[in-house]
């Protein structure tokens, strides 16, 4: 059954499309043909790559490239070959601290203050993220009415865009805002939701779980109903507890998803920017300041566009996610192939 | 997939005894769950109402405490004698009496009115002993202002183009990167998969001003080129459709090998039918990321014949105000097309992520 | 459907075509424009008319969100990529990309005479003509008079210092049980004015910033104090980061705000959204020791040196320099002349409130009362680094993160680290 929606879905977006994409297919197929018989079946792998990389390689390793070369400059220049070069003194500024644990001893103490609230954001921002978006697919995965319309519900958010998410949760936190209403109207004093740094970060973190955990609830889903249906069958022939069935069955076989579902929200946990800059401003003072906030007003915003000193910081960041990531690979190879 | 819920041969009486509770008793999951769903609607979609709602507001009535569910609008009314409508109160006299009463007009603390049944007789009275008279009325303006102010259809025709161009690209070229990426064993192949992964970690924000000189150096700056390409070659793409073709069976592609298809034959003609499911994924992801790009577009389009809806949108947002009816009524706008998306392929998006898998 | 589809892109191909080679025929300038009210409409209008005489050259008003200004104008500037002319707000910071006009001008007297001391601000460092001011704004606080009458207090005359102003607003909203006795725009601008009232002198004396001195710390003490005390409520400052500009607009229309420290550009705004519900009431800049001075500032329109076509740049930007074309601008904006022959003539507002004519005229009033040190303060070239500095690291302190020693010497910190960058060659 499952072969045969797939299908379905497939024929009507291939109508959809329409014939001028086969049409560029069938054109395509004698050069790449000839292509094949001149290069031998062994050099296709990348024929087939050449495209992506290319434009992989013009739009993002280039500008990498460029991004490590402005954190070795000085200046406000924008031309490279015009930046005097600096050596690691941008580093060296961003380094420069009497003690890592507070950042108000940091000459830079902006861009620590936006390491650790990136670290608070995450630790929280994923534990609930993971929690929720497997509460929701357990929920879903329920025999439940209308399966397909509570999918699609806690889907919707998803599709919006981080400025749209912020605007609409702004709209209803602020001081006259909605939930202040609904305080008052239970006895409850109003809350000035983005004067306290708490709330602030509770309200960065709600607003970015409320967004994406549709997306996490959906492959957590799709792990969920990879579980063969006679194992639980089985448990329930032997009388087991449905608490024991969760914690021997569902949760040792979902392990890969989760793990999918915890490294892709650590990810975007880091690059976390629009969404709480224009909910929360970052403030108060600096308490939801982000490391990606920090990089883009050094390098955009300030009048002295800083591009040595951001760039510093990118790559900083960008050497940390990657052990970060490369350890969580570590972690996941034997499960998985990648 | 078995999915019972999605198939049409489900019963009504199954439908109303679609629960897991053993032996057909309710258990506490069955309640939890309704009201887990019931206040995921309320969550999900409360918020977005909300904003509806209040884009229909006048700037002042946005500015209420409590606020009103409904937009609701002054009533104004014709007094003979006076050229303009008056806004009409309803005023507590001095004797106690309530009465509905046209304002003419306010000096300091003390409002100068009019009955309108009685032209001839005038009040006056403290501004703090009257309350506005209101009907439900919505404020098109907040739409109609903006809208005017700009080129709105060439704007949403940029949009367009680029979405539709931007994705056609990205599927293009992802999908065939997957398959190389799929389908073959070959040197280096675990290399370019760290790649990808390592890549997909780098947010834009942190390298725009490179990506700026490296689209500046190829002349695109102010086409609508500068959008579509630099975000054609997603990771995340290649990524979802790579691990969806590695569960096409091996078999299918040795057999039209033996038939002498060329490999674009096998990709086009056995592989992309088969990862429909999750190019349609990627398809909705690569429309919503294009329709909703703002930052990007707004730093290499500075003329008006370029601009995308979102920058159009925002061209009037100032240096010193804030105006959030005009905010909110523009931020419907862009939901608009978003909505009908998810309306039109929810099932696209729920069986296509749920089958392409991500694992 | 397939046919429609290939029209689509052979049409989006075709536009994309076109855009890169649309003016060859004639002459085509592209004006960078943001919007906080109408001027654009009224600009459109000024165009309208060069165009018609000048069949030759057309000019295109290209509008963009104003963050486009601040963040993508500078870096489009810098790689050759920026329009022929823009309105901009950092003025003496982007004087690098400006053309020098002097050469294309018929008549530089009028120019020198009219907007003279503005020139200034666009070139600190020489006497080239760039542009005009579209606007002239001076800050300076708004009252809610209607409140201030309700609560029976009397107003502060003038010569009232910012003392006096914090006792009687809150005196007011006591009375009246108004949550915010006394708002100021978030912005390092606003606080510098109040400040040199307060005795800071911003410039060493050989003219290098120095923005810590015992005037500064007279004013942002009583800031500090003002939040902690209640009298300033933490909700606008306190709840961003950085630079980000807040405004209280709402709140003041709303008549939770007694006294809000602004500017004159929140005329136009305030009589439509306010209109005749309360007397908002443009009062003097409140005094300190030293002098009783709100900030100049503002926006320019002015050419830029990368256009291809200066001579028809100049032309244009002579065409709206005039008086003619100055007197309907600020005229049906509501902005107050950067144009000295209108602002002693005296500019037909087009507005028939008297709220709005009090104002205008309360901030028109106010521009021979600026001190000198706020004239040098905006001439500065790098005057965003110090507000910046000023009311990013003074929020910090007020929130609780930093100490008011701490955060002075931050400023300073954060103000030298950016002069340096920008003078390493």
């Amino acid at each position: 059954m499952a072969l045969q929606s797939d299908h379905n879905m497939g024929e009507r977006m291939a109508s959809l499309a329409g014939a001028p994409v086969r049409l560029l297919f069938t054109v395509l197929e004698p050069p790449l043909a000839a292509l094949q018989r001149g290069l031998g079946i062994k050099r296709m792998p990348w024929i087939f790559l050449l495209p992506n990389l290319a434009f992989f390689g013009l739009f993002v390793i280039v500008p990498l490239f460029i991004n490590f070369f402005y954190s070795l400059t000085g200046g406000t220049q924008l031309y490279l070959d015009n930046r005097p070069f600096v050596g690691t003194e941008q580093y060296g500024f961003l380094l420069d601290c009497q003690t890592y644990a507070d950042p108000q001893t940091c000459r830079e103490d902006r861009f620590w203050k936006g390491i650790y609230n990136t670290s608070i954001f995450i630790i929280f921002q994923v534990s609930f993220m993971v929690l929720f978006s497997l509460i929701t697919a357990l929920i879903l995965n329920r025999e439940i009415r209308a399966r397909g319309f509570f999918r699609a519900v806690f889907f919707f958010p998803v599709l919006l865009s981080p400025v749209v998410v912020a605007l609409i949760w702004k709209w209803i936190l602020l001081r006259d805002g909605i939930l202040n209403a609904f305080l008052v109207s239970i006895g409850l004093d109003k809350i000035l939701f983005f004067v306290s740094p708490e709330w602030s970060m509770f309200w960065a973190v709600f607003v970015s779980i409320w967004a994406h955990m549709g997306f996490y609830t959906l492959i957590l889903l799709a792990g969920l109903q990879a579980i063969p249906p006679d194992l639980y069958e089985a448990a329930e022939m032997d009388g087991t507890s449905k608490e024991r069935v969760f914690w021997r069955i569902t949760l040792p076989l979902l392990w890969p998803n989760m793990l999918v579902v915890i490294v892709l929200a650590l990810i975007k946990g880091v690059q976390i920017f629009d969404e709480v800059f224009v909910l929360t401003g970052g403030g108060p003072g600096t308490a939801t300041q982000f490391i990606v906030q920090y990089i883009y007003n050094t390098g955009f915003t300030n009048q002295v566009q800083n591009f040595g000193l951001a760039s510093a910081a990118s790559v900083a960041l960008g050497v940390a996610l990657f052990i970060l990531t490369m350890a969580q690979l570590a972690a996941t190879r034997r499960k998985d192939d990648v | 997939m078995s999915d019972a819920a999605a198939t049409p041969t489900r019963t009504l009486r199954g439908l109303l005894n679609a629960r897991r509770g053993r032996n057909g008793r309710t258990h506490w999951t069955d309640v939890f769950t309704y009201l887990y769903l019931a206040f995921g609607i309320f969550l999900m979609f409360g918020p977005v109402i909300w904003l509806t709602m209040s884009s229909f507001k006048t700037s002042s009535a946005l500015l209420e405490f409590p606020p009103t569910f409904l937009p609701l609008g002054q009533i104004e009314v014709q007094v003979e004698g006076y050229d303009k409508p008056l806004p009409l109160f309803e005023a507590t006299l001095e004797d106690g009496t309530v009465k509905q009463l046209a304002q003419v007009r306010r000096i300091g603390i003390i409002s100068q009115m009019v009955d309108p049944a009685n032209p001839g007789e005038k009040y006056k009275v403290p501004i703090n002993q009257r309350t506005e008279v209101r009907e439900f009325r919505m404020a098109w303006d907040n739409y109609r202002d903006p809208l005017e102010r700009f080129d709105f259809t060439r704007y949403l025709y940029n949009s367009v183009v680029v979405t539709v161009v931007a994705t056609l690209v990205t599927l293009l070229i992802n999908s065939m990167a997957a398959y190389g990426l799929a389908i073959y064993e070959f040197r280096g192949r675990g290399a370019i998969m760290m790649f990808v992964i390592g890549t997909l970690m780098i947010p834009i924000t942190i390298i725009l001003v490179p990506v700026y000189l490296v689209v500046t150096s190829m002349g695109m700056i102010n086409s609508l080129w500068a959008v579509i390409l630099p975000g054609a070659a997603t990771p995340t793409g290649v990524f979802l459709l790579r691990q969806y073709m590695l569960t096409i069976p091996k078999d299918l592609i040795e057999a039209a090998r033996m038939d002498r298809a060329s490999e674009w034959a096998i990709y086009w003609k056995v592989v992309l039918p088969l990862a429909m499911p999750a190019i349609a994924v990627l398809a909705i992801f690569s429309i919503m990321w294009r329709w909703n790009d703002f930052l990007w577009p707004l730093i290499v389009l500075n003329r008006s014949e370029v601009y995308t809806l979102q920058v159009g949108l925002n061209a009037f947002q100032g240096e010193l105000d804030v105006q959030w009816h005009y905010i909110l009524a523009m931020t419907v706008v862009t939901l608009i097309p978003v909505t009908l998306v998810f309306a039109f392929l929810q099932k696209f998006i729920t069986t296509g992520i749920a089958s392409s898998g991500m694992k | 459907m397939t046919g429609k589809f290939r029209t689509l892109i052979a049409t989006g191909a075709l536009a994309l075509g076109f855009s890169a080679s649309a003016a060859l025929a004639q002459t085509e300038l592209r004006m960078t424009w943001y919007n906080d009210g109408i001027e654009g409409e009224v600009m459109q209008g000024l165009l309208d008319r060069f165009e018609s005489q000048n069949p030759d050259i057309s000019v295109v008003l290209d509008v963009v969100p104003y963050k486009a200004i601040i963040e993508g104008l500078p870096v489009q500037l810098a790689a050759g990529e920026g329009p022929d002319l823009a309105r901009v707000t950092d003025l003496g910071g982007l004087s690098e990309h400006y053309l020098d006009m002097t050469p294309y001008l018929a008549d530089t007297g009028y120019w020198k005479t009219n907007f003279g001391p503005f020139l200034k601000w666009l070139d600190p460092d020489g006497d080239a003509i760039n542009g005009f001011m579209t606007q002239l704004t001076v800050t300076g606080p708004y009252v809610n008079k209607t409140l201030f009458e309700q609560a029976g207090v009397a107003l502060p005359g003038k010569g009232a210092t910012w003392d006096d102003y914090a006792t009687a607003v809150n005196q007011v909203a006591d009375k009246l049980d108004i949550p915010i006795p006394m708002a100021w725009d978030r912005s390092g601008h606003r606080v510098s004015g109040p400040a040199i009232a307060m005795g800071a002198k911003m410039f060493d004396a050989d003219g290098n910033p120095a923005l810590i001195d015992d005037g500064l710390k007279a004013m942002t003490q009583r800031l500090y104090d003002w939040h902690q005390d209640g009298t300033m409520s933490k909700e606008l400052w306190g709840s961003v980061s950085g630079s980000s500009y807040l405004g209280a607009n709402e709140d003041f229309a709303n008549a939770q705000v007694v006294m809000y420290m602004s500017g004159s550009w929140q005329i136009p705004q305030f009589a439509e959204t306010i209109g005749d519900a309360f007397d908002w009431w443009a009062v003097p800049a409140p005094c300190g020791p030293a002098a009783c001075t709100g900030m100049p500032g503002g926006a320019a329109l002015v050419g830029m040196a990368g256009t291809d076509h200066p001579a028809e740049v100049a032309k244009l930007m002579d065409f709206l320099a005039q008086e003619e074309q100055m007197a309907e601008f600020y005229g049906k904006t509501l902005f107050i002349p950067g144009h000295l022959g209108l602002a002693q003539g005296g500019v037909d507002f087009a507005t028939d409130d008297p709220r709005a004519k009090h104002a205008l005229a309360t901030f028109a009033g106010a521009v021979p009362g600026i001190s000198p040190v706020a004239f040098d303060l905006q001439g500065y070239a790098n005057n965003r680094v110090m507000f910046n500095a000023l009311i990013s690291r003074l929020n910090e302190a007020i929130v609780g993160e930093l100490t008011l020693d701490e955060a002075y010497d931050r400023m300073s910190a954060d103000i030298t680290k950016a002069l340096a960058e920008k003078s390493r060659q």
